[in-house]
């Protein structure tokens, strides 16, 4: 039934084995256009290692990643960005001892080579870039600022918008909101929603409140296998998924 | 770190840092040594291409090498090569059994000069190799490791082997590469006699412009993007990687610009010292070079050759009088710098600098003030009036009651 679909994004029978124990086992997810897809699930669900795998992080044991009819577990990491995924860690991971600006500068797809690297110029469509994604996240006030000393929750926008540059199709952030405080949370919020129009972002998430105010549907998972998916309502009302994640 | 980042890529500070540099090199070591001193800090300096090879490297790049003596070594070879079949030529040969060919190969019974020895006849072919062998051979070695993601003390544990095994092959091979005593008797470049004073200062100015050249040239790497990944990848690999760069290539790149800037730097070597052997290939020189450049500063191109001159000399001067410390004042040296001060002289330049000029714009102003005062106490001292003058004085100086008490 899903094959007939076009998403961007299928996962099929995605298995990761480390030492006989298998942090993914059998994992199916299809990823719409334009879907902000949460993932939930106690720890050691294999959430964190679902997201390595699809960006080439980790090589997959078995099992198949169709990104855009392309296969995503033989490519190397780069090629994967270079495909259009962008990949968000859980720990914000910028560049501390450049700027702001160079952080989004760096990032922009354009002389990725070394050659290229010796020759790019910083053309005008790079400083608008830079500048619009800066708006895009809240940061256009410190863009000379070196990215060390921007605060937590400027720091997790900031890698957001270093993604942003790449243009991706598709999004996957880690724990976006870890360590924010409520105001940041809900601006982090309005930046998702307005950032998922016209691409697909797959969020792992803990807190439930936020995870209803942004997620179209949610994908539980539970040692390694996918529990249940769906609507937050349905998943929420889901006895599997009190027991295992909720209830507690 | 922003801060010291801009004046090392250029504005008017890294510019003066240059202009500094090439005023003693160019201007105070010529005026100030004989040519037996100019001759031996000219040899510093070719060591100094190893150590600002190192600052992209390791300083910027985060890879840490502990075999760049095998470039160095290499670039040095190449040369040496030339020099010597230009001075094997079949008249001042011919009481060997077969004259024409370098000496060393004619006691190790060789009776032709070897296939890989041949275009070593060109200087067009010597000199593309002293870049191209080096650079190549970098990138066997690079791209061998960093595509494999081998890095930290794995890769330097590797670079020491290397430039042991290197050393045992060209000890080994005494036919091909002259063993342990290399390739000595080095006499003349196209014609040129190498040996003679005036040589020696051409060689000497010449590798002061090719010493400054490299930092002009690399300090415009640093100032292009590829500078600012470099960095990157020394703090968050994984974030490069994701933003879509092949972080593999990037090291490789570096690794090789490393190694040819090093084999530069032993050419230089070969032409003024009349000499390569394996001693500075080995294990040993190549851990100097990497002092040469902690203690210079592992940032800063320029803080590299002070750190290549200054320890050389020291080397020179200590080992002369201790000769079995020296080796241990060395280590000590290293590990006093890595752990008070990570960035060397050019770091400690940048923390105290500010303060030191401060102070000594505060002391000249001082004096400049003293002076005034001294020209106009003659008069005073002649009128009782000036002792209840004196609180007024404008002068803060702690040393005004001595010079009133030297006026009386």
């Amino acid at each position: 039934m899903n094959a007939a679909r076009d998403f961007v994004l299928s996962v099929e029978d995605l298995t990761v084995s480390f030492d006989g124990f298998k942090a993914v086992d059998g994992v199916n997810l299809y990823v719409d256009r334009d879907e902000l897809r949460v993932i939930i699930g106690p720890n050691g669900a294999g959430k964190t290692t679902l997201l390595d795998l699809i960006c080439g992080k980790t090589r997959a044991s078995a099992g198949t990643i169709q990104f855009k009819k392309k296969e995503l577990t033989k490519m190397a990491e780069y090629e994967v960005v270079r495909a259009g995924v962008g990949r968000k860690f859980q720990t914000p991971s910028i560049y501390e001892n450049l700027t702001v600006y160079e952080n989004l500068e760096v990032s922009f797809p354009r002389g990725r080579g070394v050659f290229g690297c010796l020759t790019f110029k910083r053309t005008p469509d790079v400083v608008e870039r830079v500048n619009s994604v800066a708006e895009t996240i809240n940061l256009k006030d410190n863009l000379h600022k070196e990215a060390g000393a921007l605060s937590h929750g400027q720091k997790q926008w900031l890698e957001i918008g270093m993604l942003l540059m790449q243009e991706p199709e598709l999004l996957m952030l880690d724990e976006p909101v870890a360590g924010m405080s409520v105001k940041e949370r809900e601006q982090t919020a309005d930046l998702l929603n307005r950032i998922c129009k016209g691409r697909s972002v797959i969020v792992i998430e803990h807190d439930m409140q936020f995870v209803k105010r942004i997620a179209h549907r949610v994908t539980v998972l539970h040692q390694g296998k996918v529990l249940c998916e769906g609507s937050v309502d349905k998943v929420q009302s889901d006895p599997k998924v009190i027991e295992v994640y909720l209830g507690h | 770190m922003q801060a010291s980042l801009k004046k090392i890529l250029g504005g008017r500070g890294g510019w003066t840092g240059i202009l500094v540099l090439a005023a003693i090199i160019l201007v105070a070591f010529p005026l100030t040594m004989d040519i037996f001193r100019l001759n031996l800090a000219g040899k510093y300096l070719t060591y100094a291409f190893v150590a600002i090879g190192l600052v992209m490297l390791w300083g910027y790049g985060g890879v840490l090498s502990l075999g760049q003596g095998v470039f160095f070594g290499l670039g040095g070879y190449c040369m040496a090569m030339f020099l010597k079949l230009e001075a094997s030529d079949p008249e001042s040969t011919k009481i060997q059994s077969t004259p024409g060919i370098p000496d060393f190969m004619d006691w190790n019974q060789l009776t032709a000069v070897p296939w890989f020895w041949e275009p070593f006849h060109s200087l067009t072919f010597t000199i593309i190799a002293i870049f191209v062998v080096p650079a190549l051979f970098a990138y066997f070695i690079g791209a061998a490791m960093f595509k494999r993601r081998v890095g930290g003390v794995y890769f330097a544990i590797i670079t020491q082997a290397i430039a042991a095994i290197l050393t045992i092959l060209i000890i080994g091979q005494q036919g091909y590469t002259g063993g342990a005593n290399g390739m000595t008797d080095l006499k003349t470049l196209l014609g040129w006699d190498i040996r003679t004073d005036s040589a020696k200062y051409i060689l000497y100015f010449a590798t002061c412009a090719f010493l400054l050249g490299s930092i002009v040239v690399l300090r415009w790497v640093l100032g292009t993007k590829f500078g600012r990944l470099l960095l990157a990848m020394r703090d968050r690999e994984d974030r490069v990687r994701f933003s879509g760069y092949d972080v593999a290539n990037f090291k490789i790149f570096v690794f090789c610009l490393a190694a040819a800037f090093s084999a530069l730097g032993g050419a230089l070597f070969t032409l003024q010292v009349g000499f390569m052997s394996p001693s500075f290939v080995g294990i040993v020189p190549s851990i100097e070079m990497v002092i040469f450049t902690a203690v210079g500063g592992r940032m800063s191109l320029v803080g590299a050759v002070y750190g290549a001159l200054l320890v050389n000399a020291g080397k020179t001067v200590f080992s002369e009088t201790f000769p079995e410390l020296w080796l241990l004042a060395m280590g000590g040296l290293f590990i006093a710098v890595v752990m008070f001060f990570p960035n060397g002289l050019a770091g400690l330049q940048e923390k105290y600098g500010p303060m030191l000029s401060q102070r000594l714009k505060s002391i000249l102003a001082n004096r400049k003030r003293l002076r005034a005062w001294q020209q106009e106490a003659p008069d005073a001292t002649a009128s009782k009036e000036y002792v209840v003058e004196l609180p007024q004085s404008p002068a803060p100086s702690s040393s005004e009651p001595l010079k009133t008490a030297e006026a009386r």
